[in-house]
Formats: structure tokens, C-alpha cells, sequence
């Protein structure tokens, strides 16, 4: 145990301050202090990927990442993403292709493909498998997942296409 | 009737009921982070509770000083054997009628096993306090290979059996030995294989893995000293047989647990099983009086619940020269570990495994399965399968190909002489099964063309001879398999868990403005139970599935059923759900009736609506028979509209598939690329496409990792080496092929809607499927059987020892 600090975070637009142990890994500060519960622990290893978030700009394993290190960041989380009334391209493109069963991993995967569109909004379905292997899912195989990303690609630059 | 006047085709498809691609209503919650995990789940003044474990496989545990643990800030106590002792909880009964350490009491007999359990304010804290229990360990003379474990001067690993000549299942020959169970007709077989033209013998080895659904396990406990109940949010597979068996334990009456399973992030079996962490989580709230979370973390997981396999299977088949199988002998080693803590209906010890005749019409066959003690973690749960059916499909599968080898004969053919005829079902196996339904020959023959066959095989010569030229160093394997599942335990009169029978059950109300709230027995892990068993109901009652609730998994609103594994929940439950459909209809044919002023027999039931025979313009809708039913006062009927069914399946269900594998194996590095995968699954009536292909991609990706990689190995000393997701592999999007899925559609005739299950037979038809494709690649140059899984360095050495590398 350390001495705790004081910890700023900008949580899906909203800023927080909080006093966290040194060792306090992100993922419980924004699961249990936020009750952000969206990312998921699975490993607490990196391996797996069900807790990925963004921060500042980049796809983050928020279990092997502590709160301290994250001082000032800019963190967005599944829950940031869309809202109940307006679900984001992706979120609706998983549903509509079977994208999910359990849902352990959904969160983390359609906030590392949200980042993955932003990084390539045009993917093949070889940079997406790539893309996404930070990511584990038990249940779907990928194989509709990568579908579902492949459709929302499609969707937000068809899209873009249209407005200009 | 007007152009307004929607269509029969209109009514139906408005129902998305039998046969709808209906897209999941689970989904808007867990696309947007909202589900429900026992870990998500907040208690006011809750605690942590963690294990301290065994660092060692076996030894005694001389004292334990917790004095420095229970004095750091925080810590509330400190539970040992000793504390459960007086409460007879140190101990608690298996699945498979033995017991099991809850704490370690004297000794420990695998690495991970529960020896402390720590509760405090926080995980932290919780994990500080387990680095400050001092524990003494004598290291004791480890066993981890099953064979060993019999000799007559292994370590005694049980010494609470010493004495025990007999257990749960029989005799005992051996102090390591648990049971021998055997059916068949051993005699016969022996003479069958004696007197055969052609006799092929191998050991297949189906090595240890672990479900490790992405979800770990674990449990929130809360007892309410104030009203004296207790409620239990946790991981469970089968949350009313959990309940039954806290009340057992803890003698808190049935009426006072209430039993929740949230949303499950994966279970494929690692969720079935009673493990010390909820005994002692119960115990934790039941001494401090607050809710007590245990969230288990992944090398826990890995380390300490539930595997799966771990069967070494000695066969001999025999034949006629031109391929007409004539018998099948089997002995199995069955690695159990430490405790015998499988998960399989009490009266089989080895599941189902005795559907090891497959697909195939052997006349005679005898099957022996030795269970035996080491010092490796329990389980022997059932990973994305019916107890032990992939275990016995891969040995028959291998068997078939082996036998294809002995008698140089192609191995589709091999398969194709000898699947059961159509025309032979309901079929009776040489083992005791009678198999309900199935087109084999059907199935194959679309599965071969599919994929070109003959194309494959000529490609596949003459990859050979570039090979042996020099021209290439890749080769490549076609793996066959045709597999033949049984799911859907089961029927009550030889199927039970801890004396529960096997049935199941769904309670349905209907609501007055036509709605209606469903509740099962069972519990989604992900399958999407929400969505489909609203599509049976909407077809038997003809409201909308939108407009019908699903709830399972909280056991004081669900009616009692013994929960979701096995693929039981759409041939168990589903047939309770066509049921329960059935009684409303019935009441509602009566309803409809007195408003249409008719006898009851001169209506008749068209999609939504009763309508009056030869009158079709005369009719009542379910939502204006739902709404009299509330609102009528009719003579003779009781008001509302709801009903129970609690079913008990006549006998299993028994879907089979064909699938083909084409392999690209690299002789030098031991790589391997799928190339194409085909897989045709008859699973009979089909409920929801979408969700099927889902299943089959989840399934064979399981079964990818089983077969090319995922195992839970032990050094000689009983390190589990495979405790992290850095060892334990889990495929990636990258390593995982593309799927083609198909269907043949052979309906079983004693489901009330045909339909037999289909979540577990791509893990079981997979797993042969991508092991035979190794094996295939390698037959020219004279393989006959390399022990799964198959990664780079095992394919490499099986080219080595081949003496491929020149």
C-alpha cells in the first residue's frame, strides 16, 4: 500500500477527480469507483482484451494499466460510445450480424473496432482479423464479428459518400 | 376480406416465431455495456473473499499461522478446515457421488487447491492478506500420470477412502482407483475381433483442456440475518440444483435460498460444478453477516475448476477385408484428478461415452472405463459437449481412420459402408442407445460433393509426388468426420444429478392485452435462450416473440429445472416451452369457442387465431382470447391464461453432422493454415438459423483450439503449466479460419417440435475434424496416430520422426 494520489480523468466526456493507491489498476477505478462496469476483467493479464477502453486516442488494456498512469487522460468506454436511443453504427452492425453471444467480450470488442475504424475506415477483412487479435472472444468464432465490422465500415463510408 | 387482410405468409412471418433469422433481444444490452455479470454486481457494506492455494501437488499441511493476515487493516477473517470443521462444511459432496477438501483438511493433492480463504474490506486488501498467511507444507511424492498412479507402490493420494474397497460406482482394485464401469458384452466383442479378417488397434489420447469461457467464476453470497434468508448471485450453469444443494449443506430450508444466475459470460461446462468458493462465500456472509463477493481470476480458473478430458482410450476395431465393421472394443484410463468431480447423470460415471459406436453399424462392442486418482485439479466437466461425447466421437473418429489405413481403403467409403441405414431408425446400438433419428448417407454424400471430394483427393496425390520431388514443402490433409451426438439428458427414469431427475420445465402467463412473460429452468450462457424459446412459444400460440418475455436463473421466480449443459435446453426445456404452449392453447380453444358461441371441437387453430370450421371470416385472435380471458366471466372456466409444464424427454435426441477440414501443413516450421472448413450439421427442426451458424463458428473455434494447441499440462512434480493465457491457447481473430455451414433437416420424432440441440456438436464433430486433417497430411509418408493438440512443434516432430526433413 502507498500513499494515495489524486487522479483527473475525463470519463466519456465527463471529468473526475478521485484519490486512488498507487497500485489501483484503471479497470477497478472505472468499474468499481465509476461503476463503469462495460469493460470487463477476463485475464488481468493483457491477453485477452474484454476491458480495452480508449485513451487519449489509442485502444488501451485498461487491467494491466493503473489508475496513476492515467492521470489527465481523455477515456472513452462502450458506454460512451452510443446511447440506448442512439446505438452507434457498430453497435447496431454487431446486433444486425450476430456479432455477440455471451457478451463478455462485446464491450471491449466494438470499443477496439471503434478505434480500428478510426485508425482504417476502409479495412480488408485481413486487417480487421488483424486489427481485432488483441481481442478474444469463446463464443462467436469471429467469423460474424468480423462481418459486423466489415458492415459498419461499409455503412459510415457510405455515408460519408452521401454527405459529400 | 379486403387487400388489407394480412396473408397466412403475413400472419407467420409477423410472429417471428419457428424458422425466423430473429435477431437477438439480448443484444441492445450488451452492445452498450449494460449486462448483467456477477462481478458487476454491488452490495451496500459487501466484502472480498480470495483463496490462499497450494503452491505444491502434494502435501501435508503441518499448521497454518494466520495471526499476521487477520492483524493487517482490513482484514475481517481468516477461514480454515479448522473453522468449517464444526459446521461439517470442510467437506462437501461431488457431482459423482465422492467428496471433496473445501478447505484443506491435513493435506493438499493438487497445485491451486483452496487451503485459506482470506475475507476482507477490499480485493487488495484481500490479496495482501493472502501474501501474509504462513502455511508449513511437508512435500509429499507427487503422481500425475494415471497409469503410475495404479502401480502397487503409488502414493496413496486419498487417504480419507483408506479401507474403502468400494465407491459411489462400484468396486475399488486399486487406493488411486475409483471405479471401473463397463457395458457391452465384452465376450463377443473379444470373439468379434478374434475371428476378424482385419484388426486394427491404437491408443487415442484425448488430452486435458479447460472451458475457460472469458468470464471466470465466481459468486456474491448475502444472508439476511434479519429475515433469515439467503441470496446467492453467482456463475451457475444450473442455478436450482445449486440451490438444492446449498440447503443440503448448510440446513437452511429450500424456501429461504434464493438462487440468481445474472447474465454468464460463458460457461461450456467450467459453470456446472459446486466449488469451494461459494461454500465458503456462504459461510463468509452467514459469520460476518455481510455480502460476501469471490471473483475467481484466470490462473485460478485455469488452475483449480473444472477441465475437461483427460482420457487415454485403448481401442481395436475389426473388419472384413472389403471394410464391413464387425466390432469395437474400448478401455478407457480416465484421468480425474484429485477428487472425482465430473459432471454426469449419477448413474454414468463415464457420461455418455458409450456412444462411441458413432455414426456407425457395429454389430457387437464393449466398453471399460477405469476412473482413477492424481495429483491434478477435479472436474471432468463436459466442455461444449454431452457428458464425455467428444471424447467418445474422437475415438471413434480416429478408429475409422486407423482402420481406413490397416485396410488401405479410403476412409469416406470406409464411413459410408458402414453408417446405419435411414430405413434402420429408431436404431438400437450395441452399447444400449436407441438412436431417435438420422439420414447419414445423405448428409455425407452432400458434404463430399461440396467440397469436391474426388478433386481433393487427386490434389492431394499430387501434392504428394511434388513433395517427394522436391517441389514443395507443404502438405496437404483432408480431415473427415462424421459424428453422431446424444444430448438432451434426460429422461427421469435413468437420468438424474444428485438425485434430481433430468427433466425440465417453463411456466408461462399469458398477459391480458395479449403479452406474456415466460420463465425456464434452465439459464443462458450466451446462446441466446431470450430470443429462441420465445420463437417456439410465438409459434404455438401465436403471439408475436416480441411481445413475449424470457426469465431464467433467479430460483424463486422460475419454476425448478435442472439448468443448461449437455445441449439439453432446446430438447428439455424447448419441448416444456411447445408444452406449456400447448395447455394455453387448449384453454384458449374453449375461450374462443363460448365467444364464438360454438362447441369447442368446431373450432379449429390457423397460425394466431381459433376460427370456426368452414367459416374462416368467424374467428378469434389469441390477443382477443388473452384479453377475455381476464375479462369474461364464462361458466365452467376458471379466469387468466397461464399454465406450467414440467417435461420429461422420452429419450435423448441425436443430432450428427459431417464435416471436412482441408489442411495446408508446413513440414519444415509445423504450421499449419485451414484452408477450408465445411461443416453440415443436422441438429432436426431448426428454431433460428442466425443463431445456429453462431453456435457452429463458436463451436469449431473451440474445437480448433482444442485440437491445434489448448491443453492443461503437468511437469512431474504437478506444476500446471498452463495457467495463464500466455500458455493456455485461445485463438485469435487471425488464426481462426472461415466457416461454411450447411444443414441437412432430420426432425427427432419424439421432440414435441422435432428439434434435437446443436450448441456443442461443432466442439464435438470439430475437434476429430481437425485432428484427422494432421493425420491425413502425414498418411502417405505411414502416420498412424500422434496425441492432439497439434501445435507447431508437435506437427513438426511428427515430420521429424517421420523422417521428412531430410
Amino acid at each position: 500500500m502507498g500513499k494515495k494520489m489524486q487522479i483527473a480523468l475525463t470519463v466519456n466526456g465527463e471529468a473526475h477527480e478521485l484519490l486512488a493507491e498507487p497500485r489501483e489498476l484503471l479497470i477497478y477505478v472505472l468499474r468499481e469507483r465509476l461503476n463503469l462496469t462495460g469493460p470487463h476483467a477476463g485475464c488481468e493479464t493483457s491477453h485477452c482484451g474484454a476491458c480495452t477502453i480508449e485513451m487519449n486516442g489509442k485502444s488501451v488494456k485498461s487491467c494491466t494499466v493503473f489508475a496513476a498512469q492515467a492521470n489527465g487522460a481523455t477515456i472513452t468506454t462502450i458506454e460512451g460510445l452510443g446511447s440506448p436511443d442512439n446505438l452507434s453504427v457498430l453497435q447496431q452492425s454487431f446486433r444486425e450480424h450476430h456479432g455477440l453471444q455471451c457478451g463478455y467480450c462485446t464491450p471491449g470488442m466494438i470499443t477496439r473496432a471503434h478505434r480500428l475504424l478510426q485508425e482504417n475506415p476502409d479495412p480488408t477483412e485481413e486487417e480487421v482479423r488483424f486489427g481485432i487479435s488483441g481481442n478474444l472472444c469463446r463464443c462467436t468464432g469471429y467469423q460474424n464479428i468480423v462481418k459486423s465490422i466489415l458492415a459498419a465500415a461499409a455503412t459510415i463510408n457510405g455515408a460519408k459518400e452521401a454527405a459529400e | 376480406m379486403n387487400d388489407l387482410t394480412p396473408t397466412p405468409e403475413e400472419r407467420t412471418a409477423k410472429l417471428k416465431g419457428l424458422g425466423a433469422s430473429r435477431k437477438r433481444v439480448e443484444d441492445a444490452r450488451f452492445t452498450q455495456g449494460k449486462g448483467n455479470y456477477v462481478d458487476d454486481i454491488k452490495m451496500p457494506g459487501m466484502l472480498h473473499g480470495d483463496f490462499v492455494r497450494s503452491p505444491y501437488a502434494h502435501a501435508r499441511v503441518k499448521s497454518i499461522n494466520a495471526d499476521a493476515a487477520r492483524a493487517l487493516p482490513g482484514v475481517i477473517a481468516v477461514l480454515t478446515a479448522a473453522d468449517l470443521a464444526p459446521l461439517n462444511l470442510h467437506w462437501m459432496p461431488t457431482l459423482a457421488g465422492d467428496k471433496q477438501m473445501v478447505l484443506a483438511d491435513g493435506k493438499v493433492l493438487f497445485q491451486g487447491q483452496e487451503v485459506a480463504f482470506v475475507v476482507a474490506t477490499d480485493r487488495y486488501v484481500c490479496a495482501d492478506a493472502i501474501e501474509l498467511v504462513e502455511v508449513d507444507y511437508e512435500e509429499l511424492p507427487v503422481v500425475t500420470d494415471p497409469f503410475k498412479a495404479l502401480e502397487p507402490g503409488a502414493p496413496v493420494l486419498r487417504e480419507d477412502l483408506a479401507g474403502q474397497t468400494s465407491g459411489a460406482h462400484g468396486a475399488r482394485r486399486h487406493h488411486n482407483h475409483i471405479f471401473l464401469w463397463e457395458t457391452g458384452d465384452e465376450a463377443a466383442t473379444n470373439q468379434a475381433i478374434g475371428d476378424a479378417e482385419v484388426v486394427a488397434e491404437e491408443m487415442i489420447y484425448y488430452h486435458r483442456v479447460h472451458p475457460c469461457p472469458l468470464e471466470t467464476c465466481g459468486c456474491v453470497a448475502s444472508m439476511d440475518k434479519v429475515n433469515g434468508k439467503l441470496s446467492l448471485f453467482g456463475t451457475f450453469q444450473a442455478p436450482h440444483v445449486v440451490r438444492t444443494v446449498a440447503s443440503l449443506l448448510s440446513g437452511i430450508e429450500e424456501h429461504n435460498i434464493r438462487v440468481v444466475s445474472p447474465d454468464i459470460g460463458g460457461g461450456f461446462g467450467n459453470k456446472v460444478g459446486v466449488y469451494p468458493g461459494y461454500v465458503c462465500s456462504i459461510v463468509a456472509s452467514i459469520v460476518t453477516g455481510k455480502p460476501v463477493k469471490w471473483i475467481e481470476d484466470r490462473m485460478d480458473n485455469l488452475m483449480a475448476t473444472a477441465f475437461a478430458r483427460d482420457y487415454w482410450m485403448k481401442g481395436r476395431i475389426s473388419a472384413t477385408k472389403d471394410g464391413k465393421i464387425t466390432g469395437l472394443h474400448c478401455h478407457v484410463t480416465a484421468d480425474h484428478g484429485a477428487f472425482d468431480a465430473c459432471a454426469d447423470p449419477t448413474k454414468f460415471p463415464a457420461g455418455f461415452f458409450h456412444i462411441c459406436t458413432g455414426s456407425y453399424d457395429i454389430p457387437v462392442a464393449y466398453v471399460g472405463v477405469d476412473g482413477v486418482y492424481t495429483n491434478k485439479a477435479p472436474g471432468g466437466v463436459a466442455y461444449r459437449c454431452s457428458f464425455r461425447v467428444t471424447e467418445a466421437a474422437y475415438f471413434v473418429e480416429r478408429m475409422i481412420e486407423v482402420l481406413a489405413i490397416e485396410l488401405g481403403m479410403d476412409a469416406a467409403e470406409l464411413r459410408s459402408r458402414n453408417f446405419i441405414r435411414k430405413d434402420q431408425f429408431p436404431y438400437h446400438s450395441a452399447l444400449g442407445w436407441e438412436y431417435d433419428s438420422g439420414d447419414y448417407h445423405t448428409a455425407w454424400d452432400k458434404a463430399l460433393k461440396a467440397v469436391d471430394y474426388a478433386g481433393l483427393r487427386k490434389e492431394q496425390a499430387e501434392r504428394v509426388g511434388a513433395f517427394k520431388r522436391g517441389e514443395t514443402r507443404k502438405l496437404l490433409g483432408i480431415g473427415l468426420t462424421h459424428f453422431t451426438e446424444i444430448v438432451g439428458a434426460g429422461p427421469v427414469k435413468n437420468c438424474d444429478i444428485l438425485g434430481m431427475g433430468m427433466f425440465d420445465s417453463c411456466e408461462i402467463r399469458i398477459h391480458p392485452t395479449g403479452s406474456a412473460i415466460a420463465r425456464l429452468g434452465t439459464i443462458s450462457q450466451g446462446q441466446g435462450h431470450a430470443t429462441t424459446f420465445a420463437q417456439i412459444l410465438a409459434t404455438e400460440i401465436g403471439l408475436s416473440a416480441d411481445s413475449i418475455t424470457i426469465e431464467e436463473g433467479d430460483t424463486d421466480t422460475a419454476p425448478y429445472g435442472l439448468g443448461t449443459y449437455g445441449s439439453r435446453s432446446t430438447p428439455v426445456a424447448g419441448a416444456a416451452a411447445a408444452l406449456v404452449g400447448r395447455k394455453i392453447r387448449a384453454k384458449a380453444q374453449m375461450i374462443a369457442a363460448w365467444l364464438l358461441e360454438v362447441h369447442d371441437g368446431d373450432v379449429e387453430w390457423d397460425i394466431d387465431r381459433f376460427v370456426v370450421k368452414g367459416a374462416p371470416e368467424r374467428f378469434k385472435t389469441m390477443k382477443e382470447i388473452a384479453y377475455a380471458a381476464y375479462h369474461n366471466a364464462i361458466p365452467g372456466i376458471e379466469p387468466g391464461l397461464e399454465a406450467v409444464s414440467y417435461y420429461d424427454p422420452p429419450n435423448m435426441t441425436y443430432p450428427f453432422g459431417a464435416y471436412i477440414c482441408v489442411m495446408e501443413i508446413d513440414v519444415d516450421t509445423g504450421t499449419h493454415e485451414v484452408r477450408q472448413f465445411y461443416a453440415l450439421d443436422d441438429c432436426g427442426t431448426r428454431i433460428n438459423p442466425m443463431i445456429i451458424e453462431g453456435q457452429v463458428h463458436g463451436g469449431l473455434t473451440e474445437a480448433l483450439a482444442i485440437a491445434m494447441g489448448q491443453e492443461i499440462a503437468y511437469d512431474e512434480i504437478g506444476n500446471c503449466k498452463n495457467s495463464t493465457l500466455m500458455d493456455f491457447f485461445l485463438p485469435t481473430a487471425v488464426e481462426t479460419p472461415h466457416y461454411t455451414t450447411d444443414h441437412t433437416e432430420t426432425p427427432s420424432p419424439h421432440h414435441p417440435i422435432g428439434a434435437k440441440g446443436v450448441g456443442e456438436s461443432p466442439n464435438v464433430g470439430g475437434v476429430p475434424a481437425f485432428s484427422n486433417a494432421v493425420h491425413d497430411a502425414f498418411r502417405a509418408f505411414g502416420l498412424r496416430q500422434a496425441h492432439m493438440p497439434h501445435d507447431h512443434w508437435r506437427i513438426w516432430k511428427i515430420a521429424n520422426q517421420l523422417g521428412l526433413h531430410g
